[in-house]
């Protein structure tokens, strides 16, 4: 892993950075496919199967920008189901008690979990070490009774309905709001996309891999590990606002630490530092425990917990490794 | 009434301690946050009460819980964490650590059902804040017992080697891996004391550590993470904050007394992040 990577070439923002890593055989084509799956899905899936689609889209938001914290920082963050959660309230609050348009409940649940992310953040990053996993855990564990103690604004135990987003365009009301999590997941791929060949997502892949020595070439690592983490619960934040359309139902319970260690698993789950990890780990940490519940209530967590440790053994890529080598060795074999 | 609150306050202090305590024993000899350390616990007080549910008298099972606490911590060290140990940067063991939390969670839940349970007060007979503080002066004792190994056996000397420098340990012929196991394992048996400590107060059920572990996260750091002494005091500080923010402070309650350890924790990494007793980290590269 510690290959240098030849001359000017800029080094991708991988897991094990400085490594050259295959790209994906077909790129395009595979793209492209599920790109045009990504449409024409809606249209012939049942309304149930389209809204656990649109879930899968909504968690590979949270998800990307999970992995800005662990994948790409190489800190640890159990509070992202707390920012997830912050943005849900943040929209179905503005849209069910004070009538504002859904569209600008986005932006308002980015900047309040901007905000949050940032002053959680900038206490434990300016310090070495796993401060960061503590704070943001108590963080987790704190959320839930406050929203429940808040109950004038945000409806207590009982929660918040929020009426669903009417459809435009001819499309039924959750076609369109598939179409708009699509949307705001594109932008999001690109958001990260863009980080990776950028001077922050280069100054974020030195302090993870040699934090000295990046100090010593004047990156601040404080300044820049706080930026990443207040990006990371904004995009976990966007996909709370795109929770609260699809579902039109927010509750204290649906937030607390399992959402959490549900979203640390699916970035591990998915492989650490790289675009398809989010998109795979969220399809495994919604499809695995849903499948669990049916053979007992307390199957889902026996099971997830198996696989974080599975992972952490046997593939710590992820399956977004197990599939690119799987890949490439279908073809190796066949040329 | 405030003594009454200080005392109780001080009960629960005892069992974030030894919790802290633990967490602090297992970052010493491994660099590693073990967040696995409250659902260890639970395990281990789940076994306790078990042993009572059949008939085994109180202080007949302590012992034997704090056993099987040592044996599942000398386990997850040899079994789980060496493993990963070597893997760049500090993720993968406490992903691993995290992994394990999930998995024992679900596996007590469907052992013994989230049902709510009574769990015996260890001074049944006692008043409310007397029967507290008896607490916390077992837990003082235990934690006393443990200081004396470590300062004044060759054991203890042994385990003050590695977590001191384990490179030089080992090459002056210390076994590290055994001794790191053998630290997880005093780690979880000190853990097991806070769940059977906090259990008669807070009801035993599957959710019951998550929330000692933020308390105990907040002793920690208030002690200074690396500082055995600074746990427990960090501990018994948190506890009695806690427990008067509690009582006196009117919008936390009783509900969102959880928010004390975080707000705490800010604090202090704010204004002293290396803690009270914790010493400051010094960079080499």
């Amino acid at each position: 892993m510690n290959a240098v990577a030849a001359g000017h070439r800029r080094l991708p923002v991988g897991h094990e950075a400085g490594d050259r890593r295959p790209d994906w055989p077909w790129r395009r084509t595979s793209l492209a496919l599920v790109a045009s799956a990504a449409v024409v899905l809606p249209f012939t899936l049942p309304p149930y199967r389209l809204f656990q689609l649109t879930l899968v889209l909504v968690y590979t938001v949270a998800l990307l920008g999970l992995d800005l914290v662990v994948g790409r920082s190489g800190r640890l963050s159990l509070g992202h189901g707390a920012f997830f959660g912050v943005g849900a309230y943040t929209s179905a609050v503005l849209i069910a008690q004070f009538g504002v348009p859904y569209p600008l409940t986005m932006p308002a649940a980015a900047l309040a979990t901007f905000g949050l992310g940032w002053a959680a953040g900038r206490p434990a990053l300016r310090l070495r070490g796993l401060y960061l996993a503590m704070v943001t855990f108590a963080v987790a564990v704190v959320l839930p009774p406050l929203l429940k103690r808040l109950a004038g604004l945000t409806g207590g135990a009982m929660g918040l309905t929020v009426p669903a987003p009417e459809g435009l365009l001819g499309l039924d009301d959750d076609q369109w709001v598939y179409f708009l999590v699509l949307m705001v997941t594109a932008a999001a791929f690109a958001g990260m996309r863009g980080l990776a060949g950028s001077r922050p997502g280069r100054a974020l892949t030195a302090l993870r891999e040699h934090p000295a020595a990046a100090e010593t070439l004047g990156i601040r690592a404080a300044t820049h590990m706080t930026a990443a983490f207040a990006w990371s619960a904004m995009y976990a934040g966007v996909a709370g606002a795109l929770y609260t359309w699809t579902a039109g139902f927010v509750s204290p319970d649906s937030f607390t630490l399992a959402l959490s260690i549900t979203l640390l698993a699916g970035v591990v789950i998915g492989g650490l530092g790289t675009l398809a990890g989010p998109v795979l780990g969220a399809f495994a940490v919604l499809a695995v425990p849903a499948v669990a519940q049916e053979f007992d209530p307390a199957a889902p967590g026996i099971v997830s917990g198996l696989l974080l440790l599975l992972i952490v053994y046997v593939a710590p890529a992820g399956l977004a490794g197990l599939l690119r080598r799987t890949l490439w060795g279908l073809l190796r074999r066949r040329a | 009434m405030f003594f009454q609150q200080l005392a109780e306050g001080l009960g629960a202090g005892a069992g974030y301690a030894a919790l802290a305590l633990a967490l602090v024993l297992a970052y010493r000899f491994t660099g590693i946050v073990n967040f696995a350390q409250g659902e260890l616990a639970l395990l281990a007080t789940y076994v306790a009460w078990q042993l009572v549910d059949s008939g085994l008298p109180y202080w007949a099972a302590l012992p034997v819980t704090v056993a099987v606490a040592f044996t599942a911590g000398m386990l997850t060290e040899r079994v789980l964490i060496r493993r990963v140990e070597s893997a760049p940067g500090p993720i993968s063991p406490v992903v691993a650590t995290i992994g394990l939390y999930v998995l024992v969670n679900a596996l007590a839940a469907l052992v013994w059902s989230s049902a709510l349970r009574a769990f015996p007060s260890p001074f049944p007979d006692a008043p409310a804040g007397l029967a507290a503080l008896a607490a916390a002066g077992l837990a003082g004792l235990v934690l006393g017992a443990l200081a004396l190994v470590v300062r004044h056996t060759g054991l203890g000397l042994v385990m003050r080697a590695v977590a001191a420098d384990p490179r030089t340990a080992r090459l002056s012929g210390i076994r590290v891996g055994q001794v790191a196991a053998l630290g997880w394992g005093a780690a979880s048996a000190v853990g097991a004391l806070s769940g059977v400590l906090l259990a008669p107060s807070l009801f035993l059920e599957p959710a019951m550590m998550t929330g000692v572990l933020v308390y105990a996260f907040a002793a920690a750091v208030l002690g200074g993470f690396d500082s055995a002494p600074g746990a427990v005091a960090g501990g018994l500080i948190v506890g009695v904050t806690e427990t008067l923010c509690g009582t006196y402070l009117a919008f936390v309650g009783a509900d969102l007394k959880i928010a004390v350890p975080l707000v705490l924790i800010v604090a202090v990494l704010l204004l002293r992040p290396r803690g009270l007793f914790g010493t400051a980290p010094v960079e080499r590269a």
